[in-house]
């Protein structure tokens, strides 16, 4: 081979490898590109997604804190109207009876709820006492106590359910509130109706 | 005359392949990103519809208002008719 003839051979193929790695660089560039593309794609629509979700959820912060707050003061109010009514001790008990466990909890405004020994009120009284308790009707839930009187006790039951009235009755006052009076002497009038007494309004007749 | 030859040698045999190894991992390393963001854009757009109830928590605080002024006025009553605890 001559030495021209050398060099022009060697010159090709040195074209045809750096065609080769020209062509490779094209492929893979441009399928690297198609593929950033796809994802390009995809991160709009995750971006509007997740716009959606700031949008939606933006006044849910707000919402949740006022509730939580209003529902902080309702259980306040109620845990204290129980510990006012009940007494501490009672309520502790009663509550642990509802929820069993929930003593050693106790009161979140009262901290010295936690230290009080709950009375086995669940263990005496049925639910349904329990429940006329926690509406406030005020039974002796003291005596749920083992070491006290017994709700039922057969002998005394009349006691027993005058104990569920509040302490005016109890005390048997010499007077209580008169019933309203009514009739034409009564101290309160109301309007009179003027369809009262009226002859009474006839159905045209059937054919 | 042999150093151009070494060198094409090189060029083929070495320098292609790992243009190639290199482009290729860059193409599989963006192919496997475009499932994962195709999964989080439906994620993303199941999450913004699961809050589309979030709308109603403003009925919520409403009505949670109302029941606890119902309480509030049930508990002063209650605080009025019964007797406090001796």
């Amino acid at each position: 081979m001559t030495p021209v003839l050398a060099f022009a051979a060697a010159g090709a193929v040195m074209i045809f490898a750096v065609g080769l790695i020209v062509v490779a660089l094209v492929y893979y560039l441009v399928s690297v590109i198609v593929a950033l593309r796809k994802i390009t794609a995809g991160l709009d629509e995750t971006i509007a997604g997740v716009a959606e979700i700031v949008q939606k959820s933006a006044p849910v912060n707000d919402v949740v804190t006022t509730i939580n707050e209003q529902l902080d003061a309702g259980v306040d109010l109620l845990e204290g109207l129980l510990v006012k009514k009940a007494g501490m001790t009672d309520a502790v008990g009663l509550v642990d009876g509802l929820y069993p466990g929930a003593a050693a909890t106790g009161f979140r405004n009262l901290p010295e709820s936690t230290t009080i020994k709950a009375p086995r009120i669940g263990e005496v009284y049925t639910r349904g006492t329990l429940t006329l308790a926690r509406l406030g009707r005020e039974a002796p839930i003291a005596a749920g106590n083992p070491a006290g009187a017994a709700l039922r006790d057969p002998e005394r039951g009349s006691l027993a359910a005058r104990q569920l009235y509040p302490e005016t009755r109890q005390a048997r006052p010499a007077s209580m509130p008169r019933s309203p009076v009514i009739g034409t002497d009564a101290p309160v009038q109301y309007e009179q109706r003027d369809d009262i007494g009226a002859p009474r309004k006839r159905l045209p007749a059937a054919r | 005359m042999i150093l151009w030859w070494i060198g094409d040698v090189v060029l083929l045999a070495v320098v292609l392949p790992v243009v190639v190894y290199l482009l290729r991992g860059v193409l599989d390393a963006a192919k496997s990103i475009v499932p994962s963001v195709q999964q989080i854009a439906k994620v993303a757009a199941a999450g913004s519809k699961d809050l589309d109830a979030a709308a109603l928590l403003l009925t919520t605080q409403d009505q949670v208002s109302k029941t606890v002024a119902g309480v509030a006025n049930y508990g002063g009553s209650l605080d009025v008719i019964l007797d406090d605890a001796r």
